[in-house]
């Protein structure tokens, strides 16, 4: 419990009408998009500009109270769960500002409240693009984004959200605000610390404004699908795409049992008994995008894809996509419990990962649809179970485990875009090093010596 | 205090449908009340979570979450925006119910659900009464919209612009109808509703032109009751029960291949909820009641998709229109096209897109009632896409559209005049 004083001064700095106490409101904060237990906060505050927020903050640090800074609540790791000592909530949705979009400079200046589609729709709007394409930005905002790295359909040929991310100012934990990077493109003033803050999942300060890089849009694109009898022709096929020079900007993979509850909620007429299907885009040039498009297939064609269709138009490409698109809501429809995993490898190792996924779902008898970038290797293996049933979810936990290992043993990582947060600490130092963990830790400790930023996240070692 | 065990228990059964929410957050991109307050309590989500622990005993504040569950338009955004498909238009009318009945409704609630709305002869009654003096108490507010404003009724409509009751309600008016089929083979029940009967009877008396020209036969009993979607909203099964089965009793026995309204809200419910809130009725009732919901059918989709009328261009140059899809007939019905056709039809007209056309206006029934503000700021979102779109009239297929909406462009004084789209059709016959 917190006290009613300090209560009171959180409404002195944000006014009563953006503090929430009562019990019904603590709980809806008390969880994320995560398949884990939720924790309620003490207390939950909304600052409505810069001056509240660094206060926020530095209150918080004076009396030890835990900060798990939120935004959309959309995070698939528990990174916006709160501490379980009296944690505080700070809310970033009332700092939902774009500052700036600079269309001779190419960047744009935005709060950490903004929401990520509705910002790259504002930034389409000058005829300008901001390619990160999580798969929330619906909802998920950008301060939420930069804390994850979030990434998206788009990583393979524009990256991901830290290769936008120019430069931040943020508050450290006594509240003073710390800037870092720049509005130009080459900056090479002091440490990298924007570079530190993106995937910090708010153990390391508290951002206050973010500069995002922006780029031109590619003037054309072309979508195709490719579908094929064996998932090693489908790896292959991608190395075959990336040998030929061609990046698609989107490169995406379904495996046979997601494609099967894809039809089995659509109806759409997939090739169920295919062992994978491919949906590729190029982008660029309209000039390019035909060469480009016509070396894809003819990869798709020497590979052996047993079937490949290009889109004519822009609905064509719109139904290619469906299924893609379907892929979420169909594995979600399947069971009560949709656990979303990301484990990653490197692309050539797809087939394995595809063969180990498989094997495991057999062997702890659970139900997994695997999509995924196959083009960054970034696979999102689904488990299908209902979390009531302890038994099974015991086994889902068993399957995740050994995903993991999975992943490891093949020369991957524990996670491509969803972050470590609470799900995925206990396996930091399996794919790192104890060093690294101490050497995380050494800093956390000089940077935040009370551990009240966003504790129990990524490092959980204390 | 409410007793937290049974009303938990209770809760249990909606377990099954509240657990497929995988919290992903996706409602909070579609939701209107979340849009303006940004509370993830106000949000599906959020309000799922509540639920779920109100279910599992987790919560104490068994009032804090009735509270948060009222706060909805119930206007299905997130339901069609849903990745998992989660039932929840389902979830919330059932919770609404169970926590309504355990934790009782307000007073006032009570008194005009049961007292009013759910005594049909009572309330029409009433409002003819009514609509005879209501010019002592109301002010014009807006020529073209003809709305009216009322400083001495504001303690209970606070500074709402209304339109007026109509002089003589459809059913005062005309009594009974009853004719035979004509030259489409085809009669219909027509149920105008609660607000097409009483304030724009000129949305029912368009119905009423259409039937005659296309040689459609109507029946329209006289007494006819409410189709109970406000009590239902406010979980008041006692008055909603109360409202379906008068309505049952009447129509259960007639002859009449549709049943049409002139508002999606009735039809929807009569062909959705009637038979999904019908498990404790008699055998009788329930199969009378699977008879009638097969046949319910917006007016616009009847005309449209039964009768075949269909615009063969789209006439430019006249009076610029936009229409509003109401989230009952779009997100329930998914009746959308047809009254778009219909407007398409009147060559006095060019139909304009807004933008957000099927963004809810806000009023969500008795949401306006008791969340007015909340409402109102909806509302202006809705107001300003119409006038930005430099319409000259809003046409929608819903009169509890067409109330909220004329009430926000009156209040900004908008000249911009306000047409259910069956009376755009109407007016070429």
């Amino acid at each position: 419990m917190l006290s009613e004083s300090l209560i009171k001064e959180f409404k002195a700095i944000v006014g009563e009408e953006n503090v929430f106490s009562s019990e019904a409101d603590r709980q809806s904060y008390s969880y994320d998009s995560a398949v884990l237990e939720p924790v309620a906060p003490a207390l939950v505050v909304r600052p409505t500009n810069s001056e509240q927020l660094g206060k926020v903050v530095a209150l918080c640090n004076e009396n030890n109270s835990p900060i798990t800074v939120r935004g959309a609540g959309t995070n698939l790791s528990g990174g916006t769960i709160p501490d379980k000592r009296d944690g505080i909530v700070v809310l970033t949705n009332a700092m939902n500002k774009i500052i700036e979009i600079n269309e001779e400079d190419l960047y744009a200046v935005v709060q950490p409240g903004v929401v990520t589609a509705q910002f790259a729709a504002e930034v389409a709007k000058r005829g300008l693009f901001y390619p990160p394409d999580p798969g929330s930005q619906a909802v998920s905002t950008i301060g939420g984004n930069v804390a994850e790295n979030a990434g998206g359909l788009r990583g393979l040929k524009y990256g991901v959200t830290k290769d936008y991310v120019m430069g931040l100012d943020f508050f450290d934990v006594r509240g003073e605000l710390v800037k870092t990077g720049s509005r130009t493109v080459k900056c090479v003033t002091g440490y990298n610390l924007a570079g530190l803050m993106v995937a910090s999942e708010g153990t390391l300060g508290v951002f206050n404004e973010i500069i995002l890089k922006l780029t031109p849009p590619p003037a054309a694109s072309k979508a195709m699908m490719a579908v094929f009898d064996d998932v090693n022709k489908a790896s292959a096929a991608v190395a075959g795409i990336i040998a030929a020079h061609v990046v698609p900007c989107t490169l995406e993979f379904i495996d046979q049992a997601c494609m099967r509850y894809i039809e089995d909620y659509t109806k759409a007429g997939l090739p169920v008994d295919a062992a994978a299907i491919l949906l590729i885009e190029v982008d660029g040039h309209p000039a390019q995008v035909e060469d480009e498009a016509a070396t894809v297939v003819k990869v798709l064609e020497k590979i052996g894809a047993s079937r490949i269709q290009v889109a004519k138009d822009a609905a064509e490409k719109l139904k290619l996509w469906e299924a893609r698109r379907n892929a979420l809501p169909s594995l979600a429809r399947a069971r009560p419990t949709t656990v979303l995993e990301d484990a990653t490898v490197p692309r050539s190792q797809i087939p394995a990962m595809v063969a180990a996924i498989n094997n495991i779902a057999k062997k702890h008898n659970v139900q997994i649809g695997t999509f995924g970038h196959a083009g960054d290797g970034n696979l999102h293996p689904t488990i299908m179970c209902d979390k009531r049933d302890t038994k099974e979810f015991h086994r889902v936990e068993e399957a995740v485990d050994e995903i993991f290992d999975a992943a490891l043993s093949l020369k991957g990582t524990l996670s491509g875009e969803h972050g470590i947060g609470m799900a995925k600490s206990k396996w930091m130092e399996k794919e790192t090093s104890r060093a690294t963990i101490e050497y995380s830790l050494n800093m956390k400790k000089a940077i935040d010596p009370k551990n009240i930023l966003n504790p129990g996240k990524i490092i959980a070692g204390r | 205090m409410a007793d937290l065990n049974k009303l938990a228990k209770m809760l249990q059964e909606l377990d099954d449908m509240m657990v497929a929410c995988m919290k992903c957050g996706m409602c909070q991109a579609v939701c209107p009340v979340f849009a303006e307050t940004m509370r993830e309590a106000d949000v599906t989500r959020g309000k799922i979570a509540l639920l779920e622990n109100l279910a599992h005993e987790m919560i104490n504040d068994a009032e804090g979450v009735q509270e948060r569950l009222n706060r909805c338009l119930l206007c299905g955004s997130c339901a069609a925006n849903c990745p998992s498909g989660v039932k929840i238009m389902d979830i919330f009318l059932h919770g609404r119910t169970i926590v309504n009945t355990y934790m009782g409704l307000s007073p006032v609630k009570k008194a005009i659900l049961r007292g009013m709305v759910g005594n049909p002869k009572l309330f029409n009654l009433l409002l003819d009464v009514g609509s005879k003096f209501q010019g002592l108490f109301t002010s014009q507010a807006n020529e073209l919209l003809g709305s009216s404003c009322s400083k001495m009724l504001s303690p209970i409509i606070g500074d709402r612009h209304f339109s007026p009751l109509a002089k003589k309600s459809l059913h005062s008016k005309y009594g009974t109808i009853d004719t035979p089929a004509g030259k489409s083979g085809l009669r219909v029940l027509f149920f105008p509703g609660c607000v097409a009967d009483k304030m724009y009877t000129g949305a029912g008396e368009a119905c009423l032109k259409v039937f005659r020209h296309h040689g459609v036969g109507v029946w329209m009993p006289s007494a006819q009751a409410c189709c109970g979607i406000p009590a239902l909203s406010a979980g008041d099964r006692v008055a909603y029960d109360k409202m379906v089965k008068f309505n049952v009793n009447i129509f259960g026995d007639g002859n009449y291949d549709y049943i049409v309204a002139p508002c999606g809200s009735c039809i929807s419910t009569i062909h959705e909820l009637w038979p999904q809130f019908s498990g404790e009725y008699s055998a009788e009732e329930k199969a009378k009641i699977e008879k009638i919901a097969a046949k319910a059918m917006d007016i616009n989709q009847f005309v449209v998709d039964v009768l075949g009328v269909k615009p063969t261009e789209a006439p430019k140059g006249g009076t610029k229109v936009t229409f509003h899809d109401s989230c009952h007939l779009k997100k329930s019905l998914k009746v959308s096209e047809q009254p778009r056709d219909l407007i398409r039809m009147n060559p006095k007209y060019e139909l304009v897109e807004m933008s957000e056309a099927d963004r809810c206006c806000g009023c969500g029934g008795t949401f306006n009632l008791y969340h007015y503000d909340l409402s109102k700021k909806i509302g202006e979102r809705k107001r300003k896409n119409i006038v930005d779109s430099q319409a000259k009239v809003l046409s929608t297929g819903c009169p509890a559209c067409m109330m909220q909406i004329t009430d926000m462009l009156s209040q900004n004084n908008d000249s911009v005049a306000v047409k259910h789209s069956i009376e755009i059709y109407a007016e070429t016959l």
